[in-house]
C-alpha cells in the first residue's frame, strides 16, 4: 500500500550498496550539508536548527535548536554526546541508521557541533551495538582522514574530535544523566537535575546531548533549509520520523514517516497489521515506556502533541502491536519485569515499586490476588510518578498504570479465574486469557 | 542465578585491596597497550573504565579477579572500584562462563512472538555445553526480526526452534551463524525507501 507519501530523508539511499564508506556517501551527496554550514556563521546554523522546529527524536521530544541554544557561550570546554544507547524496548531504528548510514550521523555530529561551539564529542553506543560500533569505528576513520573531522576543519577552524564509546549492557544509560556518569567511567546512576547537562554536563562542563536520529537529521535539515524542513508535518511535530513497528504485526521493521499521519496508516497500511486477521487488543505508541492505546484509538495521527492529548506520548517512535491472542497480564509482567531488572536501585520508589508490581501480578497469575490488589498496584504506580531523579520508574508506572485502566475488567477475570483454579496457574488451553501466545 | 551486584554477600575479614603494584603485577602487553589507548581517548582516564573492563574480558574469559587486578594496575584505580562498576553492567560477567556467548531477547517484542519458548528450547539444547553460556537477555534492539539472538555479538532472527540445532553447531564449529539470518543482510522495511530520485542538483553528478 502505497499510502505513506513521506519523503525520504533518512532512509533515501540506506539499502545502497557501500553506503557505509564515504566515498558512496560522498557519491549520494554526503558532506555537502557540512561544507554548507560551515561557510555560514554558528549563529546561522543555529537559526536553521530552531527553524526547523526538530524535535529530539530520542524519547523526550525537546525542542533540538533551543537546547543548542541553552549552551552557555564563550571559549570553554563543551561537548556534545551522542546517545546511541538505543535501549528502549521497541526500538531499533538507530540500528539500522548508524549500521548503514554511519557517515550521515557523523556528519550531522560535527554540524550541531560547530552550532554548539562543542570541540569534543562522543558517541555513547550500547555494547550489544558490537557491529554497529565496528561500522561506526570504520567511519570515523575515514572521515578522520577525509577532514571531516579532527583540527581546523576543512579550513573552518572549527575543531571536533570523535569517540566511539560501547557501553556494557544498562537500559538506564539512554537516560541522559546515567548515560553521563557511565561515559565517565561509573555506574550509569543518574545525576540530580538542575544542574542540566547544557550546563553541568560531561567532566562538569557543558554538554550538548542528541539521539542518533535527531543529529543524522541535521544535514537534511541544513541542506533543505529550516523552514522548509518546518513544513513536513504538522505545526508542533514537524519532519519525518523513522519508526520502529513490531510485535504482532505482518511486516515489522522502520518506516520513514511524515508526522501527523494517522496511526492506522502505520500499523495497517506499512505494517500489515495483526497476522491472521485477528484484532489490535492494544499498541504501544513510543516503547514500553509509553501507556498503552486501544483499538478504538488507530486514527490517533501520530505526532508529539496529538499522543500527548490521547494520554500517551510518542517516545522513541517504537510502535508495538498486541493483538487480541495475548492476556493483557502476560504484556503487564513482561513490562514490569524488565523495569525491575533495569532499575539502578538509587531512588526508593522505583526499586521497590517496580519489585513490588511485579510481586503482585504474578500473585494474580498465581491464584492469590483480590480485585483490591488491583487497586494497591494503581496506587503504587501513582507513588512512583515524578518521585524520583529520572523517569525510570515512571516508564513503568506510565504503562502499567494505563493497562489497569483500560484493561480493568480482564484482569478482574483473570483474577477470578486464576482463583477458581485453585491457584495454580494450570494453562487451560479452553479459557481464553490462558491461550499460548500465537506465533508470528 | 549466579549472585549478582550488591545480592552478593560481601566478605567483611578480607583486607581492602589497594591499587595494585606495577612492579609486582604482571599485565600481558597487549592489554597494557589496549587499556592505555582507549585511556588517551578521554579528558579523564577514568572515563576508560568499561572499555578496559571489556579487553580485560575479552582476554580472560570474565571479569575474574585477576582480570581486575590488571585493569585496576594499569588504570590506577582500585580493585574495588571496578568491581562496583562491573557488577552494574549485564554485559561484564562477575562469574566464570562459556567462551562463547547466546543472548536471547525475551522482552515484549521478542515474546509476543514467541522467544520465551525459543530461550527454552536454546537453553536445554545446550545444557551439556559448558563453552556456551546461554542468556535471556533485555531488548536488543532487533525486535524487526523478533524472536532473535545475538550470538557473540552476531544478530540473526528471526529463528525457530528448528534453527537451534544449527545454530549451535554453527557455534561449536566456529562457522558464521546461520549466515542467511543474519540481521546485517536485511533490507530495510519501508518499501518507499531507496527511492534514488535526487532533488535537481544534487547525487550521481
Amino acid at each position: 500500500m502505497a499510502a505513506n507519501a513521506a519523503p525520504m530523508l533518512l532512509l533515501r539511499d540506506i539499502d545502497e550498496p557501500g553506503l557505509a564508506t564515504r566515498e558512496v556517501y560522498e557519491r549520494r551527496g554526503g558532506y555537502e550539508s557540512l561544507r554548507a554550514a560551515l561557510a555560514l556563521s554558528p549563529e546561522e546554523v543555529l537559526g536553521q536548527l530552531e527553524a526547523s522546529g526538530l524535535r529530539g527524536r530520542g524519547g523526550a521530544g525537546f525542542a533540538m535548536g533551543k537546547k543548542v541554544s541553552f549552551l552557555p557561550k564563550g571559549a570553554i570546554d563543551k561537548y556534545l554526546v551522542c546517545n546511541a544507547d538505543e535501549s528502549e524496548p521497541g526500538t531499533f531504528k538507530d540500528r539500522e541508521l548508524m549500521q548503514k548510514s554511519p557517515h550521515m550521523l557523523i556528519e550531522g555530529i560535527v554540524i550541531a557541533s560547530f552550532a554548539a561551539g562543542a570541540s569534543r564529542s562522543f558517541i555513547y553506543i550500547r555494547g550489544e551495538y558490537a557491529q554497529q560500533a565496528d561500522v561506526l569505528d570504520a567511519a570515523v576513520a575515514e572521515a578522520r582522514a577525509a577532514g571531516y573531522v579532527g583540527e581546523d576543519i576543512l579550513g573552518s577552524g572549527h575543531s571536533l574530535s570523535l569517540v566511539v564509546h560501547r557501553g556494557a549492557g544498562a537500559y538506564i544509560c539512554g537516560e541522559e544523566t546515567g548515560l553521563l556518569d557511565s561515559l565517565e567511567g561509573k555506574r550509569g546512576n543518574p545525576r540530580l537535575k538542575p544542574p542540566f547537562p547544557a550546563n553541568q554536563g560531561l567532566y562538569q562542563g557543558p554538554t550538548l546531548i542528541n539521539n542518533v536520529e535527531t543529529l543524522a537529521t541535521v544535514p537534511a535539515i541544513i541542506r533543505m533549509g529550516g523552514e522548509e524542513y518546518a513544513k513536513l508535518g504538522v505545526e508542533t511535530s514537524t519532519g519525518t520520523k523513522v519508526v520502529s513497528v513490531s510485535g504482532h504485526v505482518q511486516r515489522p521493521g522502520n518506516y520513514e514517516i511524515e508526522l501527523g499521519i494517522p496511526s492506522r496508516e502505520i500499523i495497517y497500511g506499512l505494517a500489515g497489521g495483526p497476522p491472521g486477521g485477528r484484532a489490535v487488543k492494544c499498541w504501544f505508541p513510543g516503547g514500553s515506556s509509553s501507556p498503552v492505546l486501544k483499538a478504538e484509538d488507530l486514527d490517533v495521527p501520530y505526532d508529539f502533541d496529538s499522543l500527548g492529548k490521547a494520554g500517551t506520548m510518542l517516545g522513541s517512535g517504537a510502535i508495538i502491536v498486541v493483538d487480541e491472542s495475548t492476556p493483557i497480564l502476560d504484556v503487564a509482567l513482561k513490562v514490569a519485569k524488565f523495569y525491575r531488572h533495569e532499575s539502578c536501585g538509587k531512588c526508593t520508589p522505583c526499586r521497590e515499586g517496580t519489585n513490588w508490581t511485579v510481586k503482585m501480578l504474578e500473585r494474580i497469575d498465581a491464584g492469590e490476588a483480590t480485585p483490591m490488589d488491583l487497586e494497591i498496584m494503581a496506587s503504587v504506580q501513582q507513588h512512583i510518578m515524578g518521585n524520583c531523579l529520572c523517569v525510570l520508574g515512571d516508564a513503568m508506572a506510565m504503562p502499567i498504570g494505563s493497562m489497569i485502566a483500560k484493561f480493568r475488567e480482564e484482569f478482574e477475570e483473570h483474577i477470578e479465574r486464576a482463583r477458581a483454579r485453585g491457584g495454580l496457574g494450570v494453562v487451560d488451553s479452553e479459557q481464553e486469557l490462558t491461550t499460548p501466545r500465537a506465533g508470528a | 542465578m549466579s549472585p549478582r551486584g550488591w545480592d552478593a554477600p560481601a566478605d567483611l575479614e578480607k583486607e581492602p585491596a589497594e591499587i595494585p603494584d606495577p612492579a609486582s603485577t604482571p599485565v600481558p602487553e597487549q592489554l597494557r597497550r589496549e587499556i592505555e589507548a582507549h585511556m588517551a581517548n578521554y579528558p579523564d582516564r577514568r572515563s576508560a573504565t568499561l572499555p578496559a573492563l571489556e579487553a580485560a574480558q575479552r582476554l580472560h574469559g570474565w571479569c575474574s579477579p585477576q582480570a581486575m587486578e590488571q585493569v585496576a594496575c594499569v588504570m590506577r584505580l582500585t580493585p574495588a572500584y571496578l568491581e562496583s562498576v562491573a557488577s552494574f553492567y549485564d554485559m561484564l560477567e562477575t562469574t566464570p562462563v562459556g567462551r562463547h556467548s547466546v543472548y536471547v531477547c525475551t522482552n515484549i517484542s521478542c515474546s509476543l512472538c514467541g522467544a520465551d519458548e525459543l530461550y527454552e528450547t536454546i537453553r536445554a539444547a545446550s545444557a551439556e555445553d559448558p563453552e556456551i553460556s546461554v542468556r535471556s537477555f533485555e531488548c536488543l534492539g532487533a525486535c524487526d526480526i523478533a524472536p532473535m539472538a545475538s550470538v557473540d555479538g552476531v544478530y540473526v532472527g528471526p529463528l525457530s526452534d528448528a534453527d537451534v540445532p544449527r545454530l549451535l553447531a554453527d557455534v561449536r564449529d566456529g562457522r558464521p551463524v546461520l549466515p542467511e539470518l543474519q540481521l546485517a543482510r536485511r533490507p530495510v522495511a519501508d518499501p518507499n525507501a531507496n527511492t534514488r530520485e535526487f532533488p535537481a542538483g544534487q547525487g550521481d553528478g
